[in-house]
């Protein structure tokens, strides 16, 4: 053979440009979908850079300190000593949980008291106001109070607060304080008072919880570490933790790496619609090309050459949609630190990150091209035969090599990019499984309805009504790819919804009638009795009194802490001998248990006799504890040996003290204890009263009013599924793009039967009616199919992950199928409206 | 005089439901070099698919098409674009102008495909040959049928085809428009040598040819000169 025709790269650029002339607007639909995507992907990557710098940046005044030591007891005096002699400063902070009252709205609260000595913060600001509250509230009985609880009680700067027996002045709104979140205000509000005045309030009593903090400042980064260093073994033995800076910035940067990484898949997502949106426009934009191809090949273009001219149209407009989302990403991204400013500690600032939005134009380019590369590839099997026979049948494309290929490349693609975002091989393994999931089963639903459709046909029907339905299975219908793309959208916002009612509903399970809402805790064993008979004097029954006693574990199965460590054969965590155990006793089960496994023993008879301890099953599994094992305790000095005689499944979502040890009467009565008291109020006056006569009375015993703890929960549940819904509106916002693109785009391919229906006399009801039914089934069909698959999913992750059961709620599910199906047919009727204006010759010359 | 195509028990079938369908059946014939030829024959008779395979647009199912002395049997799809671009021309009797391309750029298309210089001017040159120089910037959507198919056969022409294969070219015209666009196939077709290859259903526009072979139920039935043919081949033989 002689040399191959001339089909170089300048002149397949040529025609391409030539080609796109009078398709720029179709298009541009497609760009649009890319747009979006690498929007949300650009402005969260750059976000999340912006982030990992301000951590870098402001990392010491996210502790205030080059180095702080914690722990539940006071630090021992040499301990003391020694790093007192090698700071440049110090102070210390107290902190433990008790009721505020607040006189000016005769209100109650239990909050957060964190008793201040020395100069912290070394580094940052306490942000108050005024700003001079800040140093000022150390020089007096003055108290910096939270900012919402101020709010709540309607209390000012200027007005005072009762913390145990003392009233504070307050002296300043506090905003922020270092290194803490926005959300820690909602959950437990804080008052900051001067250490000196800890003792005279009364509140620090012999087994309440207290945590000791010291902060340090030294000369420089290199003799911090030299201090801590020299100190670790101090700290190890008076169980000290510890945190400097630098651990500071790993803690904080691996928190965010969660929430990034959430973001993250969420613009992972959007860009995956987009790339739906991509590939369903280019498969039907290609479809429109078959002729144009033909003529092409006829004239001796190769199969390559044709390819090349619309690849090369499609990655330009890839690119240029990359360019134009990345540029709109970097302007979304001053909304996210806005969006997530109760869960930030510090002040994220706006840059530009070059580093994301080449990511972005990058990431943009290669899914516009992937993802368009199949529906692309069936043009080099184009024959130039079709120019003599419209319907001439191509080879199976099944065949196709190049085609098992790219859906390889995009199957890589998704879990390398994936991979990028988690970290973590099974992780993206499964992300990736899970979309090409979604993408069989949706794909099997489609052609299953096209199926279905042809087989029980309603061949008795209108003629408008067969000609709807039948446009879901005839040569170039839309079923497939807009169940596909309409689907995915749906399935992913529809999961968004049930997941978050699922979260809701555990939470108000809690809150149903009957049950108790308030707890007494830190009832020390001589005011039980009084306490109790305030109780009953308010008329409010005694549901539950329950002792508690805090110990320790010593050995298991005559193993140490230490000789644990030793053994790399140990499957018990450190943990286990670390953590502190609230445990109670008591000779039966309650209401909230289930037993489980063994025998549960309530009393012991003797002093002498074997003490059998019941453990919560789940605990009893992650501590590797068996039945009849040896546990000793460390009940406050006292070492108390026990054996594991049962198991119980504990019901965690009733408001009662549940326990994951329970002890049997005639052990720890003796023990050092505090006392808990269960009640139920009878309304929001009653508890206000009730509390305040409990304050006055006995300022260390504190309350939990649940109506308080509910409304907690639901703003920060509120807190969240915004963030969540904000970032989820990428993905709605994509999927309606490729609704609207999808829909628009398949206006060409019914345009010339709506034209010819016309000239044969249809009127423009009866064509607007079919074009609705076909609209209408496409778009119901697709959220079904969608909705379905969020069932599915919801139910996988309420059964695996928040192992409750799932009873969905059809109210969403309706609403979700109604919007997504009413703006399918709107789109489309929008659409067909265009074409049913105008005179069929007008259409039939224009549209091309 | 030598010939430019020649087909040998050129035989195409299709699988359908009901078997193999035979929809051509050991055609043979042998086209001159220069001449002018018809393939006439009632609908399905099997007349589109002939030319189709002698254009190097589809495959036999078993024979040969020799075109410009290359077997185009073996030839990959590829390799027959080439010859296409090279030595053939088409007509079509939907015109099958590319709609995103004006009617200049239609027309340089073929030659842009050849990698030739000053395509513009020739093309144009083309354009004025068919009448319509100055609608070299109008879209096909902008053209009436007449000039679309003129067009065409100033994009048929364009890459001076050694042969022009003609579907119906006047099949969607009226009979005024249709015999313009005939004189214009035929004046080129003389002033630049090329042989044409025409399927019609018009047995007076088969008439002009210089040959016709009649196709019906995928057999040929007969191959004779016209008189135009009879009167071509009595100079030949003068000059002989």
């Amino acid at each position: 053979m002689e040399p191959q025709p001339n089909t170089n790269l300048s002149w397949i650029i040529r025609m391409a440009w030539r080609d796109s002339r009078k398709n720029r607007s179709r298009l541009l639909l497609f760009t649009s979908s890319i747009i979006l995507g690498i929007a949300a992907l650009v402005a969260i990557n750059s976000f999340s850079n912006n982030l990992k710098n301000d951590i870098d940046d402001q990392a010491k005044s996210l502790i205030g300190a080059d180095l702080s030591v914690r722990g539940r007891l006071p630090m021992s005096d040499s301990v003391h000593a020694f790093f007192d002699t090698l700071a440049l400063f110090k102070a210390n902070e107290v902190r433990f949980a008790s009721m505020a009252y607040f006189p000016v709205s005769d209100g109650t609260r239990l909050i957060q008291i964190k008793g201040l000595e020395g100069d912290f913060p070394f580094y940052g600001e306490f942000e108050t106001v005024p700003q001079s509250a800040a140093r000022d509230f150390r020089n007096g009985r003055k108290a910096l109070v939270d900012n919402t609880l101020l709010i709540q009680f309607g209390a000012d700067v200027g007005d005072s607060v009762k913390i145990g027996k003392l009233n504070f002045l307050i002296a300043g709104r506090l905003e922020k304080a270092p290194g803490e979140i926005g959300l820690n205000a909602t959950i437990a509000p804080t008052v900051y008072i001067p250490g000196k005045y800890l003792e005279e309030t009364g509140l620090i009593k012999k087994g309440s919880r207290i945590n000791y903090t010291y902060y340090y400042k030294f000369e420089s980064e290199e003799r911090t570490e030299e201090v801590v260093e020299k100190g670790k073994k101090f700290l190890k033995t008076e169980s000290l933790r510890y945190e400097t800076v630098e651990g500071r910035k790993e803690n904080v940067g691996e928190a965010f790496s969660d929430l990034t990484q959430f973001l993250n898949l969420v613009g992972f997502v959007a860009l995956l619609l987009g790339c739906v949106g991509v590939a369903s426009a280019v498969h039907i934009y290609i479809k429109e090309k078959i002729g144009t191809v033909a003529v092409l090949r006829c004239l001796g273009v190769k199969g390559t050459g044709a390819f090349l001219i619309y690849l090369f149209q499609i990655s330009a407009m890839g690119l240029f949609g990359s360019i134009v989302g990345a540029i709109l990403g970097s302007g979304i991204q001053v909304i996210l630190p806005k969006v997530l400013q109760d869960f930030l500690p510090l002040e994220v600032s706006y840059s530009i990150s070059w580093i994301a939005i080449a990511e972005g134009i990058f990431s943009g380019f290669i899914v516009s091209i992937l993802f368009a590369l199949l529906p692309l590839l069936t043009v080099r099997k184009i024959s130039p035969l079709r120019t003599l026979r419209a319907f001439f049948e191509e080879d199976s494309s099944s065949k196709d090599l190049l085609k098992w290929l790219a859906f390889l490349a995009i199957a890589i693609f998704i879990f390398g990019f994936a991979y990028l975002q988690i970290r973590e091989i099974k992780e993206a393994f499964f992300f990736t499984g899970f979309i090409a999931l979604c993408f069989l089963i949706l794909t099997g639903i489609g052609r299953l309805i096209m199926w279905l459709v042809k087989k029980y046909f309603p061949a008795s029907w209108s003629y408008v009504w067969r000609q709807g339905i039948a446009n879901l299975y005839r040569p170039n219908n839309q079923t497939l790819i807009l169940i596909v793309s309409i689907g995915l959208g749906t399935a992913l916002i529809s999961t968004l919804f049930f997941t978050q009612s699922l979260l809701l509903d555990k939470v108000e399970l809690s809150a149903s009638e009957n049950q108790p809402n308030m707890v007494l805790f830190d009832i020390q064993t001589p005011q039980k009795d009084e306490v109790e008979k305030l109780v009953e004097e308010f008329d409010m029954p005694l549901i539950q009194k329950v002792p508690v006693v805090n110990i320790g574990v010593q050995e298991i199965n005559g193993v140490t802490k230490f000789e644990n460590e030793q053994d790399t054969t140990s499957e018990i965590d450190t943990w286990v001998y670390n953590r502190e155990y609230r445990v109670t006793y008591r000779d039966t089960l309650i209401d909230s248990e289930t037993l489980e496994k063994g025998n549960w023993v309530g009393e012991i008879e003797s002093f002498n006799d074997s003490i059998f301890i019941s453990i919560d099953e789940g605990f009893a599994r992650r501590m590797h504890v068996k039945l009849g094992d040896e546990i000793l305790f460390n009940v406050q000095g006292t070492p108390v040996k026990t054996y594991v005689s049962s198991f119980r499944k504990i019901d965690w979502n009733r408001v009662q003290t549940n326990f994951l040890i329970v002890f049997p009467k005639g052990v720890l009565e003796e023990a050092p204890q505090f006392h808990v008291v269960v009640t139920r109020v009878k309304s929001d006056e009653q508890s206000a009263k009730f509390q305040q006569a409990l304050v006055k009375s006995f300022p260390n015993v504190s309350s939990i009013d649940l109506a308080l703890i509910l409304k907690t929960l639901d703003d920060v549940l509120g807190k969240v599924s915004f963030v969540i819904r904000f970032m989820a509106l990428f993905s709605i916002v994509t999927g309606i793009l490729v609704l609207i693109g999808s829909v628009i785009i398949s206006k060409y391919q019914r345009i010339q039967e709506s034209v010819l229906l016309r000239t044969l006399g249809a009127n423009r009801k009866q064509v607007l009616k079919i074009n609705a039914l076909e609209y209408f089934f496409l778009g119901s069909l697709a959220s079904l199919s969608g909705i379905i698959l969020a069932l599915v999913g919801s139910w996988a992750l309420a059964y695996f992950n928040f192992d409750s059961p799932f009873v969905p709620d059809p109210v969403p599910s309706l609403i979700v199928l109604a919007i997504i199906t009413g703006l399918t047919v709107i789109i489309g009727m929008l659409n067909t409206r265009g074409i049913l204006g105008k005179p069929p010759l007008e259409i039939l010359r224009s549209e091309v | 005089m030598s010939e430019i195509l020649k087909v040998e028990n050129l035989t195409k079938q299709y699988k359908s439901h009901s078997g193999l369908l035979t929809v051509l059946d050991a055609v043979n014939f042998a086209i001159e070099k220069g001449s002018t030829f018809s393939i006439v024959g009632p609908s399905g008779s099997g007349k589109t698919t002939l030319l189709g395979l002698c254009a190097g647009l589809d495959r036999a199912t078993s024979g040969s098409v020799i075109l410009n002395d290359i077997v185009l049997d073996n030839l990959s799809e590829d390799d027959r674009a080439y010859v296409r671009n090279q030595y053939v021309g088409f007509i079509f009797q939907n015109f099958q102008l590319i709609p995103t391309l004006t009617a200049l750029e239609n027309v340089m298309v073929p030659l842009e495909l050849r990698g030739e210089k000053n395509i513009k001017k020739r093309s144009l040159d083309l354009l004025d040959k068919v009448g319509l120089a100055d609608r070299d910037d109008h879209y096909p959507t902008q053209l009436s049928g007449g000039e679309q198919q003129r067009v065409s056969i100033a994009r048929a022409f364009s890459n001076s085809p050694q042969i022009l294969f003609a579907d119906e070219p006047t099949g969607n015209l009226d009979e005024e428009t249709g015999q313009k666009v005939e004189n214009l196939i035929f004046n080129l077709n003389k002033e630049l040598g090329t042989t044409l290859v025409m399927v019609t259903h018009d047995l007076e526009l088969a008439a002009k040819t210089q040959r016709i072979v009649r196709i019906k139920g995928g057999k040929l039935v007969s191959d004779q000169l016209t008189e135009s043919g009879i009167a071509s081949n009595a100079i030949k033989l003068k000059q002989g």
